[in-house]
């Protein structure tokens, strides 16, 4: 089965229109917390149940993120959604922005009420303007039917949403700094802890979750923890969005149970192009290691299925890549990318970004060393988990990966300086 | 605990701020700023110099950016960090339209390096410059979120995907 959770109105017309939601239950999840006055915990209880793990990459669980704020501190809490979609290779979210903002609308209401926030705020990757649009007038939508503002429907409890424009960086989808960008900073990850349950926006307590989660929450409820966890296997609750790109003939997002063999994901996404062999695959966005083709094909799309062979499901961005690609190229354009959004906090990973692209670089164009393979290695393993966020260990593990599979293309480049692969 | 998290306000708040802009830009930023706790006027930067620059034809100016600092009550340091951090902000000035080409992974494997040949053969500049009529600026960005689309560019606000040679031609002709 697809199309359950956050695309479950996707064959509707126009399915970002309120009343194209409403047709499909939209908002009723929320109308009968609101009338009934579930309790909080219960709504946690069911989220914690449902086995739903961050979307947005890290894979954390998010009903327990949720438990970690104290709901009866006094002053203000926060929501806040992480649309701030920019790993390479994934393109989810702004399907979900474009297509059933509502879901999210509700989902952030929903999870405000749990935690006892009363505003929530969305931020949104600045380039996605058309997604942002769509966004703004689904709130108006909400905001004119009683679902925001004060007193929904009578409950005595209140909510407001807004939406916040990114500015273009990458880093800014680790949580802290979107936290500082939201202040009106340039968006350096903070130190953690304190972590944002306890010291977030502003200061205050804050939630924040991936759109994808925060979106699956509505479903969850009118479904129960359990049908949700069902739907995927051990460990990896749930549906999933994946972003699917790379040299395929119908590059999309699909949303799919986890645990879905990839060779099923990859006939959804159309096959190989031109009848290519598959030579090697990213899964989780370009953050995560490599994949070789034959050993992707006898793999699961889920969180255990990916660690064991050594890499991450990250934010389910597939990219494909078949036997024409040179994997020194694909390194090098990788590893420029990190060296351009490293936001220049911590030594290891402002100088050992620029560093591990400099030494790709020269290998792909013909003027690598023999030593320079053990200096790869080395430098990874000294950015890699000294660092305040993760991004040190997002540029390593690419290299960690091309090289642990890929180690005799860049043996050749270095050897014959020019590529084996024409 | 020892974290501290305050605005970072100037000591002496500019007081004229009806003769900062013009009133449409004026109003769209206190809409901003409406949406942040009042002593958090700053969580309105991004956006104030999102409407300042769009509203000096694509571009900000170091009298601009004091500008947006004296409306927020920051210090234009504060301004000038986070213009200078996010990608989207120019402190050059650019071409009328703005054409975001990512070169990122997917886009790359699916051809982004002959639509950016193709662009630059055509209009004679290279990534980074403007058309000497100022027409249009080619700018090398990082993945824009739409790798199903790759090839892709973002012009002004707008996305176009699939890029072929011939739809570029087709694209860049309708441009004024």
């Amino acid at each position: 089965m697809a199309n359950e959770v956050c695309f479950r109105n996707m064959d509707l017309e126009r399915p970002w229109l309120m009343e194209q939601y409403r047709s499909r239950g939209g908002y009723d999840m929320l109308t009968r917390i609101l009338q009934q006055k579930t309790p909080p915990d219960q709504i946690i209880d069911e989220v914690k149940a449902s086995g739903l793990r961050g979307r947005g990459g890290a894979g954390f669980p998010t009903g327990l993120k949720w438990s970690f704020i104290s709901r009866n501190a006094p002053g203000q809490k926060y929501v806040v959604c992480n649309s701030d979609e920019g790993e390479p290779g994934t393109f989810k979210d702004r399907d979900i922005l474009r297509y059933n903002p509502h879901q999210l609308i509700e989902g952030m209401i929903i999870a405000g009420y749990a935690i006892g926030a009363t505003v929530g705020f969305n931020y949104i990757r600045g380039e996605f303007w058309e997604p942002y649009e769509r966004f703004e007038a689904a709130l108006q939508e909400a905001r004119e039917a009683g679902f925001l503002g004060t007193d929904l429907l009578g409950s005595g409890f209140d909510f407001e949403l807004h939406s916040h424009l990114g500015g273009g960086a990458y880093v800014c989808g680790e949580e802290t700094a979107l936290l500082e960008s939201i202040e009106g900073k340039k968006g350096q990850p903070r130190y953690k802890p304190p972590f944002p349950a306890h010291f977030g926006l502003y200061g205050r307590p804050t939630i924040i979750n991936n759109t994808e989660s925060l979106a699956s929450i509505p479903v969850i409820l009118e479904q129960g923890g359990a049908w949700f966890k069902n739907l995927g296997v051990e460990n990896s609750g749930g549906a999933k969005l994946f972003s699917i790109s790379g040299n395929i003939n119908n590059p999309g997002v699909f949303e799919i149970p986890m645990g879905t063999p990839f060779s099923t994901l990859l006939e959804m996404a159309g096959g190989m192009k031109d009848g290519r062999r598959l030579k090697a695959v990213i899964p989780g966005g370009s953050s995560s290691p490599v994949i070789p083709g034959e050993q992707m094909m006898e793999l699961t799309m889920d969180y255990d299925a990916i660690a064991k062979a050594g890499s991450m499901l990250g934010s389910g961005a597939v990219i494909v890549l078949d036997d024409s690609n040179c994997m020194v190229k694909i390194l090098e354009r990788m590893s420029w990318f990190y060296a351009e959004e490293s936001c220049g906090q911590c030594t290891p990973c402002r100088e050992g970004t620029g560093w591990l692209y400099r030494v790709v670089s020269r290998i792909e164009n013909g003027q690598g060393r023999p030593e320079d393979l053990d200096l790869l290695d080395d430098m990874t393993v000294k950015i890699a988990g000294r660092t305040i966020c993760a991004l040190g260990d997002a540029a390593a593990m690419p290299v960690q990966g091309m090289l642990k599979h890929f180690r005799e293309e860049f043996e050749y480049h270095i050897e014959h300086k020019k590529c084996m692969v024409d | 605990m020892g974290f501290k998290n305050a605005p970072m306000t100037t000591i002496k708040p500019f007081q004229a701020k009806q003769t900062l802009f013009n009133p449409e830009v004026r109003a769209e930023i206190d809409k901003w700023m409406a949406k942040y706790p009042g002593e958090w006027k700053q969580s309105a930067v991004m956006a104030a110099l999102r409407l300042v620059q769009d509203d000096n034809g694509g571009y900000l100016t170091e009298e601009l950016m004091d500008q947006v600092a004296a409306y927020l009550d920051m210090p234009p340091i504060a301004v000038y960090e986070v213009a200078t951090f996010y990608s989207m902000y120019e402190l050059k000035p650019v071409g009328r339209h703005k054409v975001c080409v990512c070169t990122n992974v997917s886009c790359m494997i699916n051809g982004s390096d002959r639509i950016v040949e193709h662009m630059q053969k055509r209009l004679g500049i290279r990534l980074g410059e403007t058309s000497e009529d100022g027409r249009i600026t080619l700018k090398e960005v990082e993945c824009l979120g739409a790798c199903g689309g790759a090839p892709m560019f973002q012009i002004g606000k707008k996305y176009y995907e699939n890029l072929t040679p011939e739809l570029i031609d087709s694209i860049l002709d309708g441009l004024e």
